[in-house]
């Protein structure tokens, strides 16, 4: 618009939000990044600056490590594998299958029930001895309990379970929108030419999704980052941090230790993290829809 | 997927129809878990027996528990008092991101697009400074602010704005509309079902927010349902999954309800277009 | 700009409608309170707080639901550093040197001017004062305190012909009976364990309990000295990890603290150690004939307190501060500790309390009240320090790192006692 003025409504258009998330997201992230440069401020002692002090103790930090290889792992398992079962579900309910309705039901049912809750529901399937695995296991196949929770090799596996539960039914809802918008034409089309159904679902139908999957990976990477939830109520970290996740740490650093000025250093790394990640998409995502 | 073609043996659908069911079982199992443990006494809380007796015990605990009726209708007004707020905000700074040229567009743009990451939750400490300095401590609209001005949102609505052909403004510009009549009758009722697609994430991300309302709010006039739900998950006295669950169910049913009555128009209306 | 100004005032009206309007009254107080053992906890407070606002109409109270313990605490320091700190708050004991640290409390000396004030401090169970002093000074008053003890199945002990009414002594006979407790089923799996002491979240509570009755103690009085790998705690924590390894008495892996009293109704193990606040629970939901002891003894008996401990903030006015002090004066006196203690199961934290005819009425229909205030004599404080939660948070993961035999107990110990040196050495 090539208003003469155009730069006048552009700023008043703008101001409301800008005041928002300067007030809200950029004085108090600024305020933090330089209190990653200065000493944690006890009752009587001030904050003192300290330059890189935090960084290196962070880089000597054994913990910190271990939970940014969680956090990977947990990445890892959640976001391929729920947006995959969000489309294989979207296309199920999409179809003509009895049933549908009440599936699509029950794939998005996770997402009105709060975690904090749910947590503990998924902590009774868990549970060794009288647990609804243990129960299935010991009462079908006679095989002993198994301390899912309690074990450092499976703890982090449980908790992606739950991740992916929570998550797959509200990204099959994004993939429904968008499989409802391809033409039935395009099918028709299709089945005259002779195209397998698998062909036409690799050449056709996945293309035209792109610009939904990568709508739905984006929150995917958020959430990966975000979903902690559950381990407050169901872990606490544990055993000795396996399913400790980066954020759950800066909770733990900034209001169980009170160690404000280390808070502070884990959130810059993690927001170098996400901007490394969700930039990048973000790009991706800004070109595909161009040529829409 | 769609059984057209005649070349398919049914067996294809009926193996995806059982593979579906299987799974949306497995989805439903927490839920039928709480509704199992809800409408039974404790005792039959790990016990699957059809003859246990049914009572409605727990519901009343859980009610008795905490002010569920109020906590609820504090959520649906925190839910709607960002979601109105969000979408006000987020298609004006779209809007001007959209369609207008103006000095340090970019760099605001990437202002903006930074607020993705930093997520409100990792800011409390900050946060609750400022709202104390605005003296709003303890309020519903406290526990909003943080949220109203998204970068999610404003990003979102910017790409469907851009999509819109621009032949459409400038015919409407020619008959004399403001910007703000454009923005309301052209390009609002075109985005549409992004507004719905967005709307989804935040109230479903609001509904279930939980420390930061906990640390902003004191009373039980502000507080959402999930601050109520806490209070069952005390750890030391064991897990009452009976009541725990009552208390869920009572407070996630009316969305659940919801969902089940008007999923047909939800999903077609979301739909409509298919967000781009 | 008429849909923002619209906007503008929606905001305004719903600010006005929303907020709250502070009533001026002759004291406000807030009082923050955690819930750690259900709904009915929360209940009696607001029940007990409204009864006193009602009978003093000079302090208006506002009781504040704040979440699980470690939340209230969150709360109350965000709150403080946010600069409107609650005048009152129960958190828990250990916390007491955080707060110091922080500078956000008082002590309660100050405050006691009369004898009977002064009375009043000094007639709580030494046991419990233990985590409310330092310096010689009192920063807490006990409230919402408990001691682990040990629940055992009487049913269970008579089918495998055990005195029913004898739990275990010592920590041989807590291994010896748990050997003829264990149950297995056709396939060789296990379906009752012997004993179970749960590990999850904060496994130093209950250790705590092997450790004193090892005769050592964790930490200093001063909060800035740990002895997490001397001898005896290694040996305490050799004696845990073989439970499940060698005696095979116990389920192994981290064990859930939330599914612990579910086990036991559930006859998944014979025997638990868990709070007494867990007494109500288990009174209201035990299938069975249960019995509840002390903890078994090795060199010596002993086991650790726990709970949460009224304090004062700092920030608050004068009048406020003597507010805070007459109600934390009254609810801990002895007909309203009594409601509490009956409501809840947590020990009623000073001995007149136990000479109220509520408390008499109660113990003679449920003896195993008793339990927690006999033992008391052998508890020794909660471990505490500076920086409590980073220094207990290197121990539990030390303990979690036996448990799940990432490391052996030596080891890990040894770890955990360097990096607590390290977080410690500024304290000394």
């Amino acid at each position: 618009m090539l208003h003469r003025r155009a730069w006048v409504y552009g700023w008043l258009f703008l101001s409301p939000a800008l005041l928002f998330l300067f007030a809200f997201t950029h004085y108090p992230a600024l305020n933090t990044i330089i209190s990653s440069f200065f000493s944690t401020p006890r009752g009587r002692r001030p904050a003192k600056f300290i330059g890189p002090e935090n960084y290196q103790e962070m880089l000597q930090d054994p913990v910190f490590w271990k939970v940014l290889s969680n956090n990977f792992w947990f990445a890892a398992g959640t976001i391929p594998i729920s947006i995959g079962l969000a489309l294989l579900m979207a296309l199920w309910v999409n179809s003509h299958l009895r049933g549908r309705t009440l599936a699509r039901m029950a794939f998005f049912a996770p997402t009105v029930l709060p975690l904090i809750a749910v947590a503990n529901i998924w902590m009774f399937f868990y549970t060794p001895g009288f647990g609804l695995i243990d129960q299935i296991r010991g009462g079908l196949f006679g095989l002993p309990a198994i301390n899912l929770l309690g074990n450092p090799d499976t703890v982090l596996a449980a908790m992606i379970v739950v991740a992916i539960w929570k998550e797959a039914g509200f990204f099959m809802i994004f993939y429904l929108a968008a499989l409802q918008s391809i033409p039935p034409v395009l099918r028709e089309a299709a089945d005259v030419e002779g195209a397998g159904r698998f062909y036409f679902f690799r050449r056709v139908m996945l293309p035209l999704l792109m610009p939904t999957t990568l709508f739905v990976s984006v929150n995917a990477v958020i959430n990966s980052f975000r979903l902690v939830d559950h381990i407050f109520v169901m872990t606490d970290g544990g055993p000795n941090n396996a399913s400790s996740l980066l954020l759950f740490y800066i909770y733990e650093t900034a209001f169980k230790f009170w160690q404000t000025g280390y808070a502070a250093t884990l959130t810059v790394v993690m927001l170098i993290l996400l901007s490394v990640l969700a930039i990048g998409q973000f790009f991706l995502f800004d070109r595909k829809i161009h040529y829409q | 997927m769609r059984a057209g073609r005649a070349g398919w043996p049914d067996f294809d659908t009926a193996l995806n129809t059982v593979a579906m069911c299987l799974l949306a079982f497995l989805w439903a199992l927490p839920l039928l878990y709480a509704i199992w443990t809800a409408i039974h006494p404790a005792a039959y809380e790990t016990r699957f027996v059809l003859t246990a007796p049914l009572t409605l015990d727990n519901f009343a605990k859980a009610w008795a528990a905490a002010p569920f009726a109020r906590y609820f209708l504090n959520t649906v007004m925190l839910v709607t008092l960002i979601l109105i707020c969000q979408f006000v905000l987020c298609t004006l700074a779209a809007f001007a991101f959209a369609r207008f040229r103006f000095p340090g567009r970019s760099l605001l743009f990437t202002l903006v697009l930074l607020q993705l990451l930093v997520m409100p939750d990792i800011l409390i400490v900050e946060n609750y400074k400022t709202i104390r300095a605005m003296g709003l401590v303890d309020t519903i609209i406290a526990i909003g602010l943080p949220y109203f001005a998204s970068g999610f949102g404003i990003f979102l609505l910017r790409q469907t704005f851009m999509s819109i052909p621009r032949e459409l403004d400038e015919a409407a510009r020619v008959e004399g509309i403001s910007f703000l009549g454009l923005l309301w009758r052209v390009y609002i009722p075109l985005a549409k079902p992004t507004y719905l697609a967005y709307g989804l994430v935040s109230v479903s991300h609001h509904w279930n927010n939980f420390l930061w309302p906990l640390i902003i709010t004191n009373s039980v006039e502000t507080r959402p349902v999930t601050v109520g739900l806490s209070i069952f998950s005390a750890v030391d006295a064991g897990i009452e999954w009976s009541v725990i669950n009552a208390a869920t169910l009572m407070t996630s049913g009316p969305l659940l309800i919801a969902f089940l009555l008007f999923q047909r128009q939800f999903v077609q209306s979301f739909m409509r277009a298919g967000i781009r | 700009m008429g849909v923002i100004k619209r906007f503008d005032t929606a905001l305004i009206a719903s600010a006005v409608m929303l907020g709250q309007i502070a009533t001026a009254s002759a004291v406000d107080l807030e009082f923050y309170f955690p819930v750690a053992v259900g709904g009915k906890a929360a209940d009696t407070i607001q029940a007990l707080t409204d009864e006193y606002v009602g009978n003093n109409p000079g302090a208006d109270i506002k009781a504040v639901y704040a979440g699980s313990y470690q939340e209230t605490v969150t709360k109350a320091l965000t709150a403080a550093r946010g600069g409107k700190p609650p005048q009152l708050s129960v958190i828990l004991s250990v916390d007491m040197f955080t707060l110091i640290d922080e500078d956000v409390i008082i002590p309660f000396d100050g405050l006691a001017q009369t004898d009977e004030d002064k009375a009043w401090m000094s007639s709580f169970y030494p046991a419990f004062m233990e985590n409310s002093q330092t310096g010689g000074k009192t920063y807490g008053i006990p409230f919402q305190r408990s001691t682990p003890v040990l629940y055992w199945n009487k049913d269970a002990f008579k089918e495998v012909g055990l005195d029913p009414d004898t739990p275990p002594a010592t920590w041989d006979e807590m291994v010896e009976f748990g050997k003829k407790l264990v149950k297995k089923d056709a396939n060789g799996n296990v379906t009752r364990w012997g004993v179970r002491i749960p590990s999850s979240g904060f496994p130093y509570w209950l250790f705590q309990g092997l450790t004193t009755q090892n005769d050592v103690i964790l930490a200093n009085s001063d909060g800035n000295q740990t002895s997490f790998d001397d001898p005896r705690v290694v040996e305490a924590l050799q004696y845990l990890v073989d439970l499940s390894g060698k005696y095979g008495v116990m389920a192994p892996g981290i064990i859930e603290w939330g599914a612990t009293p579910k086990a036991f109704f559930e006859g998944q193990t014979a025997m638990m150690w868990t709070t007494t606040g867990n007494l109500t629970n288990v009174r209201e939901n035990a299938p069975f004939d249960f019995g509840v002891g002390m903890l078994p003894a090795h060199k010596r008996r002993g086991a650790p307190t726990g709970g949460g401990n009224f304090y004062i903030f700092k920030d608050s006015s004068p009048e406020q501060q003597q507010a805070a002090f007459d109600f934390v004066k009254w609810i801990t006196a002895p007909e309203q500790s009594a409601k509490w203690t009956i409501a809840t199961g947590y020990v009623a934290p000073r001995p007149d309390t136990w000479e109220t005819d509520t408390m008499k009425a109660y113990t003679a229909d449920f003896p195993p009240a008793l339990v927690a205030r006999d033992q008391l004599e052998f508890a020794v404080a909660e471990l505490s320090t500076y920086e409590n939660q980073r220094v207990t948070t290197v121990f539990n993961d030390a303990l979690e790192a036996a448990i799940t035999g990432a490391k052996t107990p030596a080891d890990a110990l040894a770890e955990a006692q360097q990096q607590a040196d390290a977080i410690l050495k500024d304290y000394r």
